[in-house]
């Protein structure tokens, strides 16, 4: 499922996948597309991501759809060392 | 998920949280530098630099079920998150004919909407039921 990475001093980033929102029109527009960002709606598909992660002592690769047929709870917490 | 790097989350673990659970963190701890999922998934705060509290709950066909976001100085009911997985999954092995309403957990009773139930939840469900 999760393949593990091989770090060295990078700091690896994920981010999401698919189809990316259409950002077309001018630099305005575009400015205001990005303030106007809505929120996820429930009973439509969680957009798929990949994410570097921590786990049990390796560092691996995660990918949110490697998880369909399982449920999945997806946690975001401000900071490490704060509470959950 | 959190902005910190993996490094971060690996002495987070290792020097303190194993010492909460035994055996450290049993699930992937993400990372997410420069808040580009959080920001697709509409928690990231963008003046403060960091994610908020966004828990969401995703179905086995990638679905979001729910989701609740709260600031930074108040923690989350991890019983809440648990009883709507368990309302869901019940819901879901019904195919849709439960439905779980106000105050339910497991051995407490369901509905089955439908035009039988119209203007009969009285009969069956009382307003203690929605507390513990």
């Amino acid at each position: 499922m999760a393949e593990e990475i091989d770090l060295s001093c990078a700091r690896p980033t994920g981010g999401p996948v698919g189809e990316t929102v259409k950002t077309e029109g001018t630099e305005k527009q575009t400015k205001i597309l990005k303030e106007d960002v809505s929120m996820i709606k429930v009973g439509k598909k969680a957009p798929d991501f990949t994410a570097p992660a921590y786990h049990k002592g390796k560092f691996i690769n995660v990918k949110l759809s490697d998880y369909l047929g399982k449920w999945v709870l997806l946690c975001f917490y401000p900071g490490d060392f704060t509470f959950v | 998920m959190s902005i910190d790097s993996v490094f971060v989350h690996k002495m987070w673990n290792d020097n303190e949280l194993s010492k909460m659970v035994e055996g450290g963190i049993p699930f992937p701890m993400m990372s997410d530098a420069g808040g580009k999922v959080g920001t697709v998934y509409g928690i990231y705060d963008e003046d403060a630099g960091v994610e908020t509290r966004g828990r969401f709950l995703i179905d086995p066909d990638g679905v979001v079920q729910g989701y609740e976001v709260l600031t930074p100085p108040v923690g989350r009911n991890v019983n809440e998150t648990i009883r709507q997985l368990q309302a869901f999954q019940l819901v879901r092995e019904s195919k849709g004919t439960e439905a779980t309403p106000s105050g339910w957990k497991p051995g407490k009773i369901t509905l089955n909407p439908g035009p039988n139930l119209v203007g009969k939840v009285w009969e069956v469900w009382k307003t203690d039921m929605a507390f513990d």
